[in-house]
């Protein structure tokens, strides 16, 4: 029998946007066991929503995580306006999903840039973010800050979008895809990234959907699942398709990305040719009712992510829960780290596109 | 593509204008609505604690009977909710963040009671 | 899609959860509130139709029985269980028995802060 080690990987990584720590049971350079363990950057957000108004809430949910920002608090909104019945104008929706698609089309871009780091191509990582710069700078003229957007409230959004600026920021955006495409094409056609990403981390069908995958990890072995497709916000009137791959491997779920990057693009451009003129925001009269429940699940760049909301009647909230894409994705990606080499060990990890500090909030 | 497929973007940047600014030299120009930093007109407030209510992080506080209103620049999260929620309208966003500090220090500004000068003013003559 | 809840007793558990399984569910999530009992959801998602099934479980028994060997994911959510309510979990694989989540405070959901008790 060959010799078993124990590699720790984490919780300080070059590879890892946030600490996770990993115990790896290598035999020679194979990986035959990982064994997570998380809890590094615990910040006790769910128990501070007993102890704050919930209004006042919807800027801590924005800050449970960098990356995925405007849609936690997307998610918030929307779960309380669920409890308290609350109907949204149609304008404040369709804003919802612009400022959505630009958070997704800026989070694929920063996964793109740390997967090629990852392999060690650094020039690719550089020019990804060139171009996110300038998808943020789009952001900070239409929300006033780069990365945490502040534009989600409950009962609609804080800021409008005139219609002249739309026009504007459609031409600025036709230019960024344009760029995004020069990235994207060396993901999808250059040999040596193919030839590192391509054959590890291979998860399949049944394996994924049995141990609880979502997001571009799901869709990347087949299944064309997208909680956009539940028609929240006015995702239901737009025309649109989940993007799925086959091969359920690394490089399947980076094309996934890539090419949803496109598929974000396409949202923003319908939905800025269909937004309505209406109001933007509706007045909250009154607290969450005791004993209402809400289950809001909403498709975030990484994957489903579920709200559960508890009113009790007071300004408090009874209970909020998270349940963040991350959380769900440990368990197929330590299936996947079974059988790999060491040096695949981060772009394994990378391709659930972990975001920690959503996990543990 | 081959091996090398993203030799045209590199050498084209290469031999072009670099993407970055020379900061400090040249200075970005924020929006005009990014949320930097919170200035007040002090002489328009009329102290009614409205914005101490809505802070999310609890950074203002406003001593009534003083006349003072103080904000903690570390702790503001530069949200607009007191913008918004001021009803004199006398509280501002800034474009320009608050700079570094070594310390933890309060921002404070007292209202000058220009009332009481024109009294004293009155009484002299 | 509109979402069902039920609410069973914790010994029809496994059944009902090896029924959902055999239709083809998958599992989203399980979440706890604590209030005078222990409210626990589990959450199965199929075709974007989510099904919750409740189990109430009393302060003064908390135990549940594990559904890893249905939904080896779920070690996951009842490690959290464990962690942050005081719950036990018998019988799961990769249990990590208090130590998946390193809290300065031991089950911080199962006391009140200082904030709640002045209210």
């Amino acid at each position: 029998m060959a010799q078993r080690t124990i590699v720790p990987f984490g919780p300080q990584h070059p590879v890892l946007p946030e600490p996770i720590h990993l115990d790896l049971v290598m035999e020679d350079e194979t990986v035959v066991e990982a064994i997570p363990s998380i809890g590094f950057i615990h910040r006790g957000l769910e128990k501070l929503a007993e102890t704050k108004d919930f209004q006042e809430m919807t800027y801590v949910a924005e800050r449970i995580c960098g990356i995925c920002s405007f849609i936690h608090g997307q998610g918030y909104c929307q779960a309380v306006e669920d409890l308290m019945n609350l109907q949204v104008p149609q304008r404040a929706k369709y804003l919802r999903v612009i400022w959505g698609e630009m958070s997704r089309i800026h989070s694929h871009l920063l996964w793109l840039g740390l997967a090629a780091d990852a392999f060690g191509f650094e020039s690719l990582f550089m020019h990804s973010w060139r171009v996110r710069e300038k998808l943020l700078d789009i952001v900070e003229e239409t929300t006033g800050g780069r990365v945490i957007f502040g534009s989600c409230k409950v009962g609609g959004v804080r800021r409008n979008i005139e219609n002249e600026k739309l026009k504007s920021i459609t031409l600025e955006l036709k230019n960024i895809e344009k760029m995004s495409r020069e990235i994207t094409e060396v993901f999808e056609k250059d040999g040596s990234v193919k030839r590192r990403l391509a054959g590890t981390g291979v998860l399949s069908k049944d394996d994924a959907y049995a141990l609880g995958a979502v997001g571009p990890m799901l869709r990347a072995t087949g299944i064309a699942s997208d909680t956009r497709k539940r028609g929240y916000a006015a995702y239901g009137e737009l025309s649109w398709e989940p993007v799925v791959e086959t091969a359920g491997d690394c490089y399947a779920r980076c094309l996934v990305r890539a090419r949803e990057v496109y598929q974000a693009f396409d949202l923003i451009y319908q939905a800025i040719d269909k937004i309505p003129d209406t109001e933007i925001d509706v007045k909250v009269v009154g607290n969450p009712p005791a004993g209402s429940e809400s289950f809001m699940r909403l498709e975030q760049p990484r994957g489903e992510v579920v709200y559960y909301l508890k009113g009790s009647g007071t300004k408090f909230l009874q209970r909020f829960r998270v349940r963040t894409p991350t959380f769900a994705n440990i368990a197929p990606m330590v299936v996947a780290l079974k059988g790999c080499q060491l040096a695949d060990v981060p772009n394994i990890v990378l391709t659930i596109d972990p975001c920690i500090s959503c996990t543990e909030r | 593509m081959g091996s090398f497929g993203i030799f045209k973007m590199v050498t084209g940047w290469a031999l072009s204008k670099p993407a970055t600014r020379l900061y400090p030299f040249v200075k970005r120009e924020p929006y005009a609505g990014t949320r930097g930093s919170i200035e007040i007109d002090i002489q328009k407030c009329t102290f009614c604690t409205l914005c101490q209510k809505k802070c999310p992080t609890e950074a203002i506080l406003v001593k009534r009977q003083e006349k003072i209103w103080e904000i903690d620049r570390l702790r503001c999260i530069s949200c607009n909710a007191c913008v918004d929620a001021c009803p004199k309208n006398c509280l501002r966003m800034l474009t320009g963040y608050s700079p570094s500090v070594t310390a933890r220090t309060v921002d404070s500004f007292a209202q000058e009671q220009l009332k009481s000068a024109a009294e004293a003013s009155k009484t002299a003559q | 899609m509109a979402d069902t809840l039920l609410t069973i007793d914790r010994s029809e558990l496994l059944a009902k959860v090896k029924e959902l399984k055999a239709a083809g569910n998958r599992l989203v999530q399980i979440s706890c509130t604590l209030a005078e009992e222990f409210e626990i959801t589990y959450s199965f998602d199929k075709d974007l139709a989510l099904t919750n099934v409740r189990v109430m479980v009393t302060k003064a028994d908390p135990v549940v029985p594990s559904i890893t060997d249905i939904y080896l994911c779920a070690f996951a959510y009842e490690n959290e269980l464990q962690d942050l309510f005081g719950l036990t979990v018998p019988d799961m694989k990769l249990n990590f028995n208090g130590n998946f989540y390193m809290t300065a405070i031991k089950t911080p959901f199962n006391i009140a802060t200082k904030k709640q008790e002045a209210q």
